[in-house]
């Protein structure tokens, strides 16, 4: 397994974790939130937590899609699935988180005609293909994923096709991180912003974490030097005393987002007047919904749904592991009853939830501080 | 599902302004341009790909810098597989395009 030796620029990474050391101040510990679980992958995935002085906690926030939704949503979905003539379709992501009656793979060996698209675009060509069944398309995400499902169902109208659905389950970040700052337990000094979400929605959402809340956000790129000046961007202002937002991933992210794919969101969703997060309990308004003028394509207005609340499994502390407050390995049944795989709790299931993040690097990182030392 | 995956555009379908067939890794695939309505890329532009839709105009060197972000996250196999499923091509269900 190859990891610093394909570091763009070993000798720059090892410059800017200097740089990190030189603005700590040794007094203070600083408590900065990377919001997307593509950033807590790659923290994890590099050992990045080992270039750090001490003083600095990385806390992993809300943005994996599949970690935040609730387990009731799924068992919704499932249920739509038992229905004659469904075909149930989601992202591979989706397929072995579980319900309460087992995940839709499960499922699926018990013959619900479960399968897994990699575009909701090819839910809609299923549908196209299978006139005499109906398609339902599980669809998750931030707003990197909101505007194709948008989309596809502008299509389905323009082209007048009736046999397929979406199981709208998408959340906005905005609101999450809101709800973060809201929360007494929370104390975070700065955050990482998501790259791929802001490519959608820009920079300007969160200028309010600055104005109002006077906290820097610096939104970042995935490599590993990418989230290290990101770092040292928060540093800098925490150290003057700013609070602004700072594009470090502006080679992808323009500062006002992608106009079409906002458009495209606005045309079919609506907010939800507010929405359960596995962890965070219910927020308002980080939801997206269907429209009405979309009504005929919105699986929750087609068919029966129990909209039954799941609590997690007891001795789960998925919750606690969500808001920073429980590092993954302190929850009970971390690497015993719960690991990558046989997940209990969803932050297990995804590459991006922190759980399985921990569970399939922490214990590389003697190897990462010998490797990255030598580089030094 | 959250993977960004850079590819060359190498057609453009004239009856469809919608789609593009693009290259990853030497894997060629239709995605859809809905979401670049603004900025349509042509022939020879790298794009970055969401769940089948072209979501970003990039540079060739950015795109590079992508593709080895995937490989050095274990993410490039998923990455991969993504493509190749586009168009239910190679999904675990029967063949439907």
């Amino acid at each position: 397994m190859k990891f610093v030796d394909e570091f763009r620029e070993p000798e720059v990474i090892t410059k800017t974790a200097e740089e990190i050391r030189r603005l700590a101040d040794p007094a203070r510990h600083y408590r900065i939130m990377e919001v997307c679980g593509g950033h807590t992958h790659a923290i994890y995935r590099f050992g990045l937590k080992d270039l750090l002085p001490a003083n600095i906690e990385l806390i992993h926030g809300p943005g994996c899609p599949v970690c935040v939704l609730p387990m009731g949503r799924i068992d919704d979905g499932l249920s739509m699935a038992q229905q004659p003539g469904v075909i149930f379709t989601a992202f591979g992501d989706m397929m072995r988180v579980p319900g309460t009656q087992g995940s839709p793979l499960e499922h699926k060996a018990r013959g619900m005609d479960v399968r897994i698209v990699y575009s909701p675009s090819d839910a809609l060509k299923l549908a196209q293909a299978n006139r005499d069944k109906h398609v339902m398309f599980f669809a998750i995400g931030f707003e990197t994923t909101a505007p194709s499902t948008a989309l596809t169902l502008v299509r389905a109208k323009t082209q007048g096709i009736h046999n397929f659905s979406v199981f709208c389950n998408h959340v906005t970040i905005i609101p999450a991180i809101r709800a973060i700052l809201d929360s007494p337990d929370m104390r975070i000094d700065a955050f990482i912003g998501p790259g791929h979400v802001s490519t959608v929605i820009g920079c300007r959402p969160y200028e309010w974490i600055a104005k109002d809340e006077s906290k820097p956000v610096a939104v970042s790129g995935f490599e590993p030097l990418d989230i290290l000046q990101s770092i040292v961007m928060v540093l800098r202002q925490l150290k003057a005393g700013d609070a602004k937002i700072e594009n470090q991933y502006k080679r992808v992210v323009p500062w006002e987002g992608n106009r079409a794919a906002l458009k495209a969101m606005a045309e079919v969703f609506e907010l939800r007047p507010y929405f359960e997060w596995r962890g965070l309990g219910f927020i308002s308004q980080s939801a997206l919904r269907i429209r009405d003028t979309y009504a005929q394509w919105d699986a929750e207005q087609r068919f029966e749904i129990p909209g039954v609340r799941v609590t997690d499994p007891k001795a789960a502390q998925c919750g606690e592991v969500l808001k920073g407050v429980l590092k993954p390995h302190q929850c009970k049944l971390f690497g015993k009853e719960c690991t990558p795989e046989r997940p209990v709790g969803a932050l297990m299931v995804s590459s991006e939830g922190s759980c399985a993040a921990y569970f399939n690097y922490e214990h590389r990182k003697t190897e990462m501080v010998t490797r990255i030392a030598s580089v030094a | 599902m959250c993977l960004a995956i850079p590819g060359q555009v190498v057609e453009l379908y004239p009856d469809q302004p919608n789609a593009a067939l693009i290259d990853v890794v030497g894997v060629r695939r239709k995605v859809d341009l809905g979401l670049l309505q603004d900025n349509l890329p042509v022939k020879g532009d790298w794009v970055l790909i969401h769940v089948g839709f072209a979501m970003s105009k990039i540079s060739e060197e950015d795109a590079l810098d992508q593709m080895r972000t995937l490989r050095m996250l274990g993410e490039a196999e998923a990455a991969m597989q993504e493509v190749q499923g586009y168009g239910l091509e190679n999904a675990d269900n029967k063949k439907v395009s």
